[in-house]
C-alpha cells in the first residue's frame, strides 16, 4: 500500500512537471513534426512516389511518430532525474523508505507518459497531412508503450552516470538522433546498397520503427517478431541494470 | 530503548580518505543529543550513513532496534532528516514539497494533506504554502526543510546545522520549536557550529574528531570539567599594564579591556575585592567565550 502511494506520488510529480512546462515539452514536437510532414512528406515526398504500395507521406508518418516517442521519453527521464540529482532532491527519495523499484518505476511512468502524449500530438498533426487506416491498433499501441519504456530506461541510466548538463545531451545528440534518422524513418532499407543494408540491420531503432509501421500501415522491412523480442529483451536488461545502479547508489550516493 | 545505535561504523571514501575510523554511539529514545565536531571531523558522513545518503564501509546502524541494512524500510520510516544544504526542488511550491515527502512515506492523501498543513503552520510557513520554494528567504527555506522532515511524524529527527545562516529571532523561535518537538517524544540529534545552541538545547553530547568519538557524556558532566572561567572586563579608566591578581591570569586586551582567567574554585567576589584593592573600577563583565566552546577546543586540540 505504502509503495503504491509512493509510486503514485513520484509518477504524478513527474507528469505534472512536463505538463507545467508544456511550451518546452509539448509544443516544439508539434511544430517540428508539422515541418517534417510539410517538407519531406508534402513537397519532396510527392516526387518520390509509392513505397511498399503506400504513399511516401503515409510511409514516413509512423517513423516520425515513433521518433518523437523515442526522443521525448528519453529526454523526460534524463533531464528530470539529472535535475533531481543536481538539486540534491534525490535525497528526499533516498532518505525515505521508497524501494528502488518504485523510484525507477515512477520516473519511467513519467517518461512513458510524455512519450505517449507527444506521440499523440504528432499523430494528430499527421492527420492534417495523411489519412492512414490503422492496420493493427493493439500492436501499434504496444510498440509505442514498449519503445517509450525502453528509452525512458535508457534516459534514466544516462542521468545516473551524468556529472554535468553536457553529459545528458551527448547521447541524444550523438547516438539517438543519428540512429533514429538511420533507422528507416524516411526510407526503406531496400533503397540502400547491400553493405549499408547489412549495417542498418544492426540498428535496433530500425526494428522498432518498422514494427510500428507494420502496426499502422501493414508494411515492414523486418520481421516484427524480431522487433518485439528485441525491444522486450532490451527492456529486461536495462531494467535490471538500472536497479543494480540504484542498489549500489552509483552516481547518487557518496 | 536506544533510538540510535552505531557499532564500529567505518567509512573510507574512494579517494582513500578515512572519514570514520570505527564509531560506537548510542542515543537513547527521547533524548536531545548534540553531535559536535569541526569541519571534516566526520559528522556529516555519520549523518549521511544514518540517513542512507552515504554507504558505510563496515559496521552497523540500528534505528529503534531496526537494522538499517536488514530492516531498511522500518528503520527509514523512523527517521526525519533536515540536511545542511537546501535540497528541495526549487521549482515546486512549499506545499507540494511537503506533500510529496508525505507520499514517499506512504501517507494516504487526506492524512498527508492534514499533516502538511500542521507542519507548515508549526514552522510559520502556511501563508507561503503556494510560493515557489526558490522565492523563499534563507530562513524560510530552512524552516521548510524542517516541516518536510516532520511531515511523517518521525521518531528520530536529525538536524544537521539547522540554524546556520538564520537571524537571531528566527533561531530562537526554531529553538522553541525543537524543544516542543522533543517534549512531544521525538528524539533529536543536532549538529551545530553554534555551541551555545548545543548547550542550551541538548542533554547529551558526543564530540567527533578525525573520525573518532573523543567525548561522549551528558552535558552537565562535560561542563563540570571546566576548571577555569574566562571573562572580559570593561574598565572605567585605562591601564598601562595588566594587574597582578592572585590565582588569576590577566591580560590587557585594550587599555580599557582586561581579559581575566579565573579558577573555578575562586569566587567573583574575591576577584572584585582584589580589583578594588588596586583601585580598578569595572564597568561591565562578559564571558570571553561560550563554556562549551572552551571545552570543545580543549578536547580537539
Amino acid at each position: 500500500m505504502s509503495s503504491a502511494i509512493a509510486l503514485r506520488t513520484i509518477a504524478v510529480k513527474e507528469i505534472r512537471r512536463f505538463v507545467r512546462i508544456w511550451p518546452q515539452t509539448l509544443l516544439p514536437p508539434a511544430i517540428t513534426t508539422a515541418l517534417y510532414f510539410l517538407i519531406f512528406g508534402k513537397l519532396i515526398g510527392s516526387r518520390i512516389g509509392m513505397i511498399h504500395g503506400i504513399s511516401y507521406m503515409d510511409y514516413i508518418v509512423p517513423g516520425i511518430i515513433l521518433m518523437s516517442v523515442i526522443s521525448h521519453s528519453y529526454a523526460n527521464v534524463v533531464s528530470s532525474f539529472y535535475s533531481t540529482k543536481f538539486q540534491h532532491n534525490i535525497e528526499e527519495l533516498l532518505v525515505s523508505p521508497v524501494p528502488n523499484w518504485v523510484i525507477l518505476a515512477g520516473y519511467i511512468i513519467g517518461g512513458i507518459a510524455r512519450g505517449l502524449l507527444v506521440g499523440t500530438v504528432v499523430t494528430l498533426i499527421s492527420l492534417l497531412f495523411s489519412k492512414i487506416a490503422v492496420q493493427h491498433l493493439t500492436l501499434s499501441l504496444l510498440v509505442a508503450v514498449l519503445t517509450a519504456t525502453l528509452f525512458s530506461l535508457a534516459g534514466f541510466i544516462n542521468a545516473v552516470f551524468a556529472d554535468s548538463f553536457d553529459d545528458i545531451s551527448i547521447i541524444p545528440n550523438f547516438v539517438l538522433t543519428p540512429l533514429s534518422y538511420l533507422g528507416g524513418v524516411f526510407y526503406t532499407v531496400e533503397m540502400l546498397p547491400d553493405v549499408w543494408q547489412s549495417i542498418s540491420l544492426a540498428n535496433p531503432i530500425l526494428y522498432m520503427v518498422n514494427t510500428f509501421r507494420y502496426g499502422l500501415c501493414g508494411v515492414t522491412d523486418v520481421d516484427i517478431h524480431v522487433g518485439l523480442a528485441m525491444t522486450c529483451g532490451f527492456i529486461i536488461v536495462l531494467t535490471l541494470f538500472s536497479l543494480l545502479l540504484l542498489h549500489k547508489g552509483v552516481g547518487i550516493k557518496n | 530503548m536506544n533510538a540510535l545505535s552505531l557499532r564500529n561504523l567505518r567509512k573510507t571514501y574512494n579517494n582513500g580518505f578515512e572519514a570514520l575510523k570505527g564509531i560506537d554511539l548510542d542515543v537513547k529514545a527521547g533524548d536531545f543529543f548534540a553531535l559536535l565536531g569541526a569541519n571534516g571531523a566526520g559528522k556529516s558522513t555519520t549523518i549521511g550513513i544514518i540517513s542512507s545518503l552515504v554507504n558505510e564501509t563496515s559496521g552497523t546502524v540500528s534505528v529503534f532496534g531496526h537494522d538499517l541494512r536488514k530492516e531498511n524500510r522500518q528503520a527509514k520510516s523512523c527517521i526525519g532528516l533536515v540536511p545542511q544544504e537546501v535540497n528541495f526542488n526549487q521549482f515546486e511550491t512549499a506545499q507540494n514539497i511537503v506533500m510529496n515527502q508525505a507520499g514517499y512515506y506512504g501517507m494516504p492523501y487526506k492524512e498527508a494533506k492534514a499533516s502538511t498543513e500542521r507542519c507548515l503552520k508549526l514552522l510559520q510557513l502556511w501563508d507561503k504554502r503556494d510560493s515557489v520554494s526558490r522565492r523563499l528567504s534563507g530562513g524560510m527555506k530552512r524552516r521548510l526543510m524542517i516541516a518536510r522532515a516532520l511531515v511523517h511524524s518521525p521518531k528520530l529527527l536529525i538536524l544537521d546545522e539547522p540554524t546556520a545562516g538564520v537571524d537571531i529571532e528566527i533561531r530562537r523561535s526554531m529553538w522553541e520549536m525543537m524543544r516542543e518537538v522533543n517534549q512531544q517524544g521525538t528524539t533529536i540529534i543536532l549538529t551545530t557550529h553554534y555551541l551555545e545552541e548545543a548547550e542550551n538545547l541538548c542533554r547529551n553530547i558526543a564530540i567527533i574528531h578525525q573520525g573518532l568519538i573523543v567525548e561522549n557524556s551528558d552535558m552537565a558532566t562535560l561542563l563540570s570539567r571546566i576548571h577555569v572561567h574566562h571573562f572580559l572586563l570593561d574598565l572605567a579608566k585605562p591601564l598601562e599594564t595588566a594587574p597582578q591578581l592572585a590565582g588569576c591570569v590577566c591580560e590587557l586586551v585594550e587599555d580599557k579591556v582586561l581579559s581575566v582567567s579565573v579558577p573555578k574554585d575562586k569566587s567573583l567576589n574575591q576577584l572584585f575585592a582584589q580589583l578594588s584593592e588596586q583601585a580598578i573600577e569595572v564597568v561591565s563583565l562578559k564571558n570571553k567565550s561560550n563554556r562549551l566552546e572552551q571545552l570543545f577546543m580543549d578536547i580537539v586540540q
